[in-house]
Order: structure tokens, then C-alpha cells, then sequence
């Protein structure tokens, strides 16, 4: 598929240019950029998964999106796995629950490797799921590889981040641990089934009651209290009420300004990687063919003196990078 | 150590068509794939053909392997083929592992299945096939 032949494609609504164009930007391909331009009011609205392994996230999503489908919404999962660091392989597991809603045209899955990247997450998550919303999916799931304390990327991509915990998965201690239960706008107690739910949220809520409330913008009615859902996602138990939650708090977000904010720090955030990655591709670019910064380099020992020249060099005006339209 | 993201990894699909529930074998191949460095996307028991190519296109897999223990492969692995046509995504190869006698596979070859692998192939044996195909990684 061309260039052209992709983005007249993905325009038109075909499946396969969609899951191409995400290929392209899972290997930092910039050609498909443009696609990434939704038309007004197209942006989906994105809830994030996050927790251990083997807590349920995937059989959650599996049921968030019934119930959605119910809705009559239209549904992007985006299911994250970890690649070897040795081989680069993986496997990719995550469709195996959501099984029955394949041949739903209102419903995409797509199954990625972090690759390496080691914040729950693809590196090509954001580009993704603005690609799916540029597609006209009306809702994005992310299922983050199942995390252990800090990969906390999530709440930075996704505007609702929903943290899942079982029973049985430690003391209290882990309890009042910095990291995974910050970010939490939502907790799901999953498996609420089985034995020891109940002391999860027990000690969940005694976690909660002793948090700050989290900063908000001036003016707000009252500070987010992430709430605690019981799950049985396998019985779908709870979806309801989950979905609720993220409703909720998709209003709390708009009502105290804070969807306005966010949106902007994170649209400011990925500029400035993007900015970083540009100057990153012109700086190997400057040391592999200017033999004269080379021996300087290693005349310094130390890269600061060679990396302020390059700096001075970028101000003087970035050479355009291959590929860029 | 990061993985060199400018390479395309090649995606592969693996599923079980059909009724049959001995998933060990695609589960140990699914693994050597793994190891060989592939992103390996594995769907589960009892898929229809339509499933299955439905979940490749949506995946961008460039292989799908399917895997069959319950003696339906002449049925249901061209039907994977064809469904690939109707959909027009020929250019995702096929392969196919399972007990096949000799002169089916010769029939499926025939109807577009691109290899198969009966009990007791060495896993090295469908990597190296993989590489001959996709020396350049996938892209």
C-alpha cells in the first residue's frame, strides 16, 4: 500500500489501512501523521486498565466493551503485551478473552508489544489512539502488559485510568506504597468472588481516607474520590456500575475545568518529545558526519561542550528530517 | 535493551480452527516463535475462518498458522484461504501444523496453504521457513 493508496483507504473507512497505519507508527514512521488530524469533534474518549498480572484486565475490557456494544458505541481495545529484551518476540494474548466479539464491525482490537518501552505501554499508544478516533471509534480502551508498581504511563494517555486489584495480592503495606495506586481514578476490586475482596477494599478505602485530596482547579465543586467497584468481570458483575464511575468522572473532568488542562499539558508534553526525538535524529546526524565535533568529543572526554554546539547549530535551523511533510 | 523499533517485527496469528481443544501444540509453537524473535498473536480455541482473518486484518499479521488435531484441515484451511480472497488480503501466507497425511498436504498446497508441519517437525525447521521468507524482518 502507497502512501496515498493508505490514507484514501483509512478515509474510507477500511480496516485493514487502519490497522496499517498503526503498524507504521508502532516502527516511528511519520508518513501517516496526517491521518492523526481528526475532523472536529471526532476525538474518542479514552479509559485505561492498568494492574498485576493476571488480575483480570483483560476480561474486564471484554466485558466493558459488551456493554458498550449494548450502548450502541462503537469500541477500540488496544491491548499491550511485553516483548522479549532478549529476541524481541512476543506473545500477544489478549484477544483470547475478548473472543466474542469478533466479526463485530463496531468493534477493533488490536494486540501491541511495549517493545521495549518499559511504561505499560507502546511508545505508539497516543499516535494509535489518535488514529482511532480520526477512524470515528466513539471509545478507546487501553489494557496496559500487567504492571508492578511504576509503570504509571497510563494516567498520562488515557483520560480515565481505572487501577484493577484482586484479592490476595499483599499486606497492607502495600497499601500506603507510592506509584500504581496514585493514579488511580477508579479502583476495581476484580474477582469479587472469591475470598478476602471484601479486606482489599477495606484497606483500600483506609488508604483513600488518609490521600489529600488530589489538587484541582480553583473554583471546583469538590476534589475526585477515586470509588472502589467489586467485580466479577467473568460474570460480568459490576460493569454497570464501573461504567458509571468512568462517566462520573469524565463529568467531574469536564464540570472543574480540568479536561481543558489536561488535555492542554499532555498536547504540550508530547511536543516536547517530539521536539526532543527531532533534535535526538539532527544531533546523530551532526556527530556522524562532522569528523571535527568528533575529535573535540573525544578530546573533552565529557559530551556537554559538543552538545551545546549542536545545540547553537539546531538554533541556526533545523534541517527538515527525511519523510516530513 | 531496547527493541530496535524501525524494524517491522513480522506479526504472525496463530489460532485452532474448528472444534478441536488440543491447544499444546500451537502453544509450543506459538513459544519457538516467541523465542525466534516474532510478535506471535495468539486468539484461542475455536475459531471460524472469518474470526480468524478478521483478527489477522485487524492485527496487520503478515502470517497466519493455523493449528488442527481433529481431521478437518482439507475443510477448513482453504476455507481460511478463501475467506482471505473475499477479503482480498492474499498477500498474508498461510501455513499450517497438525496430523495431515502426506497426500493432503500436497491437496492444500495446491489451494494456497503456503507450508505445513506434521508431528515431529523440529521447531527449528518452521523458523528457518519463516526467515527464507522474511529475510528483512516484515516489512
Amino acid at each position: 500500500m502507497s502512501d496515498i493508496e493508505l490514507a484514501r483507504r483509512f478515509r474510507a473507512g477500511d480496516i485493514r489501512a487502519l490497522a496499517r497505519a498503526i503498524s507504521l507508527v508502532e516502527r516511528r514512521d511519520p508518513s501517516v501523521r496526517e491521518l492523526e488530524e481528526a475532523p472536529k469533534g471526532s476525538t474518542a474518549e479514552v479509559v485505561g486498565f492498568t494492574g498485576a498480572p493476571g488480575t483480570g484486565k483483560s476480561t474486564l475490557v471484554d466485558a466493558l466493551v459488551s456493554l458498550l456494544r449494548k450502548q450502541k458505541k462503537s469500541v477500540a481495545v488496544i491491548a499491550t503485551d511485553p516483548n522479549s529484551p532478549f529476541t524481541g518476540g512476543a506473545i500477544l494474548g489478549d484477544r483470547i478473552r475478548m473472543q466474542r466479539h469478533a466479526l463485530d464491525p463496531k468493534v477493533f482490537i488490536r494486540s501491541m508489544g511495549a517493545r521495549g518501552h518499559l511504561g505499560g505501554l507502546s511508545l505508539a499508544t497516543r499516535e494509535a489512539i489518535r488514529l482511532l478516533g480520526a477512524f470515528g471509534f466513539d471509545q478507546v480502551i487501553l489494557e496496559t502488559v500487567g504492571v508492578g508498581q511504576s509503570e504509571l504511563e497510563v494516567a498520562a494517555v488515557a483520560g480515565t485510568t481505572v487501577v484493577v486489584l484482586t484479592p490476595n495480592l499483599g499486606d497492607g503495606v502495600q497499601m500506603i506504597k507510592a506509584g500504581i495506586l496514585e493514579i488511580a481514578d477508579i479502583f476495581v476490586v476484580n474477582k469479587a468472588d472469591l475470598e478476602g475482596h471484601q479486606r482489599v477494599v477495606m484497606e483500600l478505602r483506609g488508604m483513600l481516607s488518609l490521600s489529600a485530596p488530589r489538587a484541582h482547579a480553583a473554583g471546583s465543586p469538590k476534589a475526585w474520590k477515586p470509588p472502589i467497584i467489586p467485580t466479577v468481570a467473568a460474570r460480568q458483575e459490576g460493569i454497570e456500575e464501573l461504567w458509571a464511575a468512568v462517566e462520573a468522572h469524565r463529568r467531574y473532568l469536564e464540570a472543574s475545568g480540568q479536561a481543558r488542562e489536561l488535555a492542554e499539558k499532555r498536547l504540550k508534553d508530547e511536543t516536547a518529545e517530539v521536539v526532543a526525538e527531532l533534535a535526538r535524529e539532527q544531533a546523530r546526524q551532526a556527530l556522524g558526519e562532522d569528523a571535527g565535533l568528533t575529535a573535540r568529543l573525544m578530546e573533552d572526554g565529557t559530551p556537554y561542550r559538543a552538545a551545546e554546539e549542536i545545540v547553537t547549530r539546531l538554533g541556526r535551523g533545523l534541517k527538515p528530517p527525511a519523510r516530513e511533510h | 535493551m531496547p527493541v530496535d523499533t524501525a524494524v517491522r517485527p513480522v506479526r504472525i496469528l496463530v489460532a485452532k480452527v474448528g472444534l478441536d481443544g488440543h491447544d499444546r501444540g500451537v502453544k509450543v509453537v506459538a513459544r519457538a516463535l516467541r523465542d525466534a524473535g516474532y510478535e506471535v498473536i495468539y486468539t484461542g480455541l475455536r475459531q471460524t475462518p472469518e474470526m480468524v482473518v478478521d483478527a489477522a486484518l485487524q492485527e496487520d499479521a503478515q502470517v497466519i498458522g493455523l493449528s488442527i488435531h481433529s481431521g478437518a484441515h482439507m475443510t477448513l484451511f482453504p476455507a481460511v484461504v478463501q475467506e482471505l480472497k473475499r477479503r482480498k488480503a492474499t498477500d498474508i501466507i498461510v501455513f499450517g501444523g497438525g496430523i495431515i497425511p502426506e497426500d493432503d498436504i500436497a491437496a492444500l498446497k495446491k489451494r494456497g496453504v503456503a507450508e505445513l508441519f506434521t508431528p515431529g517437525t523440529p521447531l527449528q525447521d518452521i523458523v528457518d521457513w519463516l526467515r527464507k521468507r522474511f529475510p528483512r524482518g516484515g516489512s
